[in-house]
């Protein structure tokens, strides 16, 4: 019992704390990491890069949550080939973006639009890359992290938003051509967005803000999925010959719902991480992250019971998805009920999304424009309304609409946010174009009737069946 | 006198079959997963570099009892429904069925379909 009292009251407090609103001044008198000299100092920068390598690992662990997602929420003669996609964009991904992105994304001074900090992640030929030194730490431009640090953490989002991608254009893209489209995104698109705000560029300079990148990552990402499903067109049998939208369930709620729950725990990487550093800001960050989830899973399950009669098990999961991807803009600008109140409109925004794509002849089979691109959308405009001016994770400090902040911020990402996807949809829009003309997008109507699992990758995801004689010959 | 049309095809004719039927009439049937082989063999497929052999294909098995005087238009129906010109399109077959009984009502014969 007395137990029980402890534990409700430490949540009460921690509530209490979190619903207060964020108190920088305060943390940052007690918490001046300034004042850290010596030994103190070190074991400052260590945990921050232990932190942001941990970080790392929960964005990389997304790559799961996504896999079991799109796999679960398509049909189990395509669960081989989404596997195969998901793993390349980690495997992929990482090569290219050291090679490439990296040196797009974060150009140091440049001309805002185009990164030309030229090709591999600094020092990665002559050893400075490992090079660890407190002079190297603090020279390098990313202090307190170590170069090898950041870009690990940063190579994670990039996979994170090529693989966005994936669900879209699931059961009928010719995997060599998805290859093709891993490279560009993670190589190319992605980082010219990403130099924009968080190398510095012109949306930086624009006041735009984006904490964890629910513009940056996610509606580059969700727009090119928008893109690829649009350019590919729908999956054969999706719909009627007079134009309804046929339901094509998915094979696996189970594996799917897993996949959120996943998705869910890495995003516990995603938003408190974007602190770059390990500070008092991280555990409110990871709350309010959980609440920002919260609600859009309630948002999600109560509008598909109210449009459909029913509470549907995946659009719960998308409702939780949505939520993420809404609150990484302005996660610790916002107040705690801001951040629930925009949690929970994504979960009804993506619902709606979801039934508005699918009628518009556009077959999106995991909702991933919906999710990532409608509600990375929605994520700019919450921060733009909600912002406090009182920080808890020192990001942006003026005020939204509603928070006696004016229009300001609030055009400033409603610009950043039509830019970014008009951007990336000419951008990918063309890719998946070219790819179409070249031949190399979509497979052929045998090989997509039969699967992507043995049509692309010679057997199916699920094994042979008991029946079939096995046998080599 | 009634007729069980029986049909094998491939699982992804089911649709286009089941709406030709719907649109001559017909008005129930029943489809079981199964697996097997005919004049095609089987086909191979390659597990991490090995070829493999599977001998059995997945098809679908459709079953219909029809009134005698529409069973032949009910078998063409789903010939050309069915047909996609390639091998492995399955089989049509046709039996006599000696009689038929509603479960919930106890009818019996052609009033039982």
């Amino acid at each position: 019992m007395k137990r029980k009292l402890a534990v409700a009251l430490m949540a009460a407090g921690t509530l209490g704390l979190v619903l207060a609103g964020p108190a920088s001044a305060q943390v940052a008198d007690q918490y001046d990491r300034g004042a850290a000299e010596g030994a103190a100092a070190m074991n400052m920068v260590v945990l921050d890069n232990i932190f942001i390598f941990i970080s790392g690992v929960l964005v990389f662990l997304m790559q799961a949550g996504f896999a079991l997602v799109e796999a679960g929420l398509t049909r189990a003669k395509n669960a081989a080939n989404i596997m195969m996609k998901n793993l390349m964009d980690a495997s992929i991904g990482v090569l290219i973006f050291a090679a490439v992105g990296w040196g797009i994304a974060y150009p140091g001074d440049f001309n805002g639009w185009f990164g030309s900090a030229g090709l591999w992640v600094s020092g990665f030929f002559d050893g400075a890359l490992v090079d660890i030194s407190p002079e190297a730490l603090a020279s390098d431009g990313f202090y307190p992290l170590a170069v090898p640090v950041d870009f690990f953490f940063q190579a994670a989002f990039a996979a994170a938003a090529a693989t966005i991608v994936s669900g879209a254009v699931a059961g009928r893209t010719k995997f060599v051509g998805y290859i093709l489209y891993s490279i560009i995104i993670t190589g190319i698109i992605y980082p010219i967005v990403v130099s924009w705000k968080w190398g510095g560029g012109w949306l930086d300079e624009l006041g735009f803000s984006d904490f964890a990148g629910s513009g940056l990552v996610h509606m580059t990402g969700g727009f090119a999925a928008l893109a690829g499903a649009i350019v590919i067109g729908p999956r054969i049998g999706k719909y009627a010959a007079d134009g309804t939208p046929r339901a094509m369930p998915g094979h696996s709620i189970p594996l799917a719902m897993t996949g959120v729950l996943l998705l869910f725990i890495g995003w516990f990487g995603f938003n408190p991480g974007s602190q770059l550093q390990a500070d008092m800001a991280v555990p409110i960050l990871a709350v309010l992250t959980a609440f920002a989830a919260a609600s859009g899973g309630v948002g999600g399950m109560v509008t598909s019971w109210i449009m459909g009669g029913k509470p549907d098990v995946s659009m719960a999961g998308n409702g939780i998805l949505a939520g993420l991807v809404a609150i990484c803009s302005g996660i610790g600008e916002l107040s705690a009920l801001g951040t629930i109140v925009t949690g929970f409109i994504a979960g009804i925004l993506v619902v709606v999304s979801v039934l508005g794509i699918e009628r518009m002849k556009i077959d999106d089979p995991v909702g991933a424009f919906s999710v990532h691109g409608v509600c990375g959308f929605w994520g700019l405009l919450a921060t733009g309304l909600f912002s406090t001016a009182t920080p808890v994770n020192g990001a942006d400090d003026s005020a939204g609409l509603l928070y006696g902040g004016g229009a300001g911020l609030f055009i400033d990402q409603l610009i950043g946010g039509v830019v970014i996807a008009a951007f990336v949809l000419v951008a990918a829009g063309a890719l998946f174009t070219a790819l179409k003309t070249a031949g190399l997008l979509r497979v052929s109507e045998a090989e997509e009737t039969a699967g992507l699992d043995v049509s692309e990758h010679g057997s199916p995801g699920y094994g042979p069946d008991i029946l079939a004689a096995a046998s080599s010959i | 006198m009634m007729k069980l049309i029986t049909a094998v095809l491939k699982p992804h004719m089911l649709d286009p079959v089941k709406e030709a039927l719907q649109g001559i009439g017909v008005q129930g049937l029943t489809v079981s997963e199964v697996k097997g082989f005919g004049r095609q063999g089987g086909h191979t497929e390659t597990y991490r570099g090995a070829e493999y052999k599977v001998d059995f294909v997945p098809k679908l098995r459709l079953e219909i009892v029809v009134d005698e005087a529409i069973a032949g238009q009910v078998a063409d129906t789903i010939q050309s429904s069915a047909k996609t010109g390639n091998i492995g399109d399955g089989k049509i077959w046709i039996t006599p069925v000696e009689s038929m009984i509603r479960i919930r009502t106890g009818d019996v014969g052609i009033d039982a379909i």
